[in-house]
């Protein structure tokens, strides 16, 4: 763990010394290429936002109005009979949606069943191993304009369904289910 | 396929608002949902310019070019229609590894800017291509090999153990991206047959 935290700590800064080195090795304008390629990222950051603000509402609204809880109540019985807890259902459907919500779940999971339970460390492990599939292409695909997304989405969904699968086989195969 | 789900997950949010009575949430959570955008966007702005910054030192110094080579071999198969040299691999890659490292905040900008590479090698039409699709699948199943962010939750809640689920974490997240990469194949080989 002291390990983990320092290699963690260590490695921006190294990563950060070793670009502005090379760099200057290399005879880069460092600081006007710095400032350069910065502004870019301006331009980036506000042309994502009509793109997050209409996924985000809708999303919010979807929320608020219980349809998410609703569906969740109605998927929850065929959960349970493939061996998944019901507890973690709702993450499951958050995880694709919304980050912050996802973790707010998986700390709320973690604190109520405690960390060394099949949920916390389904939680925990959950958290790791799939991504907010519709945050990333929200930003990634309108940062550079893309309108026709082809089967990105559905792919994108598949793989976050096989991600929640292997990582309730992982983590019952290491711990067992208690 | 985005439009019918956005429109769905407003039109049927309204629906059971009506239903539940929860019209007075809804309400709220339109302009709430805004509002986090915004903040968001905001928020990354800081991120962006300062990553995208530095990541220009590092393609106008050839870094980004010699990180390429080293992973060459691989990142080919994964997206053969990306030229070897061209500066895509370089943003994909270093995307790849600010993932693996739980790196979060430096891999979105990354990730923008191989999309924009991608875009450009695409005829910067506004339809997805064949790389474009693979890049998101892998994206999507996030490679992780420090989930820096749980350690501290699991620390925080005191667990016996609280890294005893980077090794399944590190699994999960192996087989689920190798599951993303054959989808994402099948998906292709289908297209590619309808013509």
């Amino acid at each position: 763990m002291e390990l983990i935290s320092v290699i963690s700590l260590t490695f921006i800064p190294l990563l950060i010394g070793f670009i502005l080195l090379y760099g200057t090795f290399k005879q880069v304008p460092t600081y006007e290429s710095f400032v350069e390629g910065g502004k870019e990222g301006i331009k980036i950051a506000f042309s994502i936002i009509p793109f997050l603000v209409g996924m985000l509402v809708a999303i919010s609204i979807f929320r608020a109005s219980g349809a998410l809880d609703a569906l969740m109540n109605w998927i929850r019985p065929v959960m349970k009979s493939i061996g998944v807890p019901a507890e973690i259902v709702p993450l499951l459907f958050i995880r694709p949606i919304s980050g912050n919500a996802a973790l707010g779940m998986t700390s709320d999971l973690i604190a109520v069943y405690g960390p060394d339970s099949f949920i916390g460390r389904l939680a925990s492990v959950l958290q790791g191993s799939t991504d907010t599939t519709f945050y990333v292409l929200t930003v990634y695909f309108g940062a550079v304009g893309i309108k026709k997304m082809g089967d990105a989405l559905k792919v994108g969904l598949l793989a976050d369904v096989v991600g929640i699968i292997v990582a309730i086989v992982v983590v019952a195969m290491i711990f067992g289910t208690k | 396929m985005v439009n019918y789900i956005w429109v769905f997950m407003t039109v049927v949010g309204f629906i059971f608002a009506l239903i539940n009575g929860t019209m007075a949430e809804v309400n709220k959570a339109i302009f709430d949902g805004a509002k986090e955008a915004v903040t968001l966007c905001i928020g990354l702005i800081s991120v962006l310019v300062f990553w995208l910054g530095m990541m220009r030192i590092a393609e106008e110094s050839g870094l980004l070019e010699r990180l390429s080579k080293l992973f060459r071999p691989l990142v080919k198969r994964l997206f053969p229609e990306v030229p070897v040299n061209h500066p895509a691999m370089g943003y994909i890659l270093s995307n790849m590894i600010s993932n693996m490292f739980g790196l979060g905040n430096a891999a979105t900008p990354l990730g923008i800017k191989a999309m924009e590479e991608l875009k450009k090698l695409n005829g910067g039409k506004d339809s997805a291509s064949r790389s474009m699709v693979t890049f998101l699948a892998i994206n999507t199943a996030s490679i992780t090999i420090i989930p820096t962010t749980v350690i501290a939750i699991r620390m925080n809640y005191h667990s016996a153990s609280p890294t005893e689920i980077v090794v399944p974490t590190i699994i999960a997240t192996i087989i689920s991206a190798l599951g993303a990469i054959i989808i994402d194949r099948y998906f292709y080989y289908r297209r590619s047959r309808k013509g």
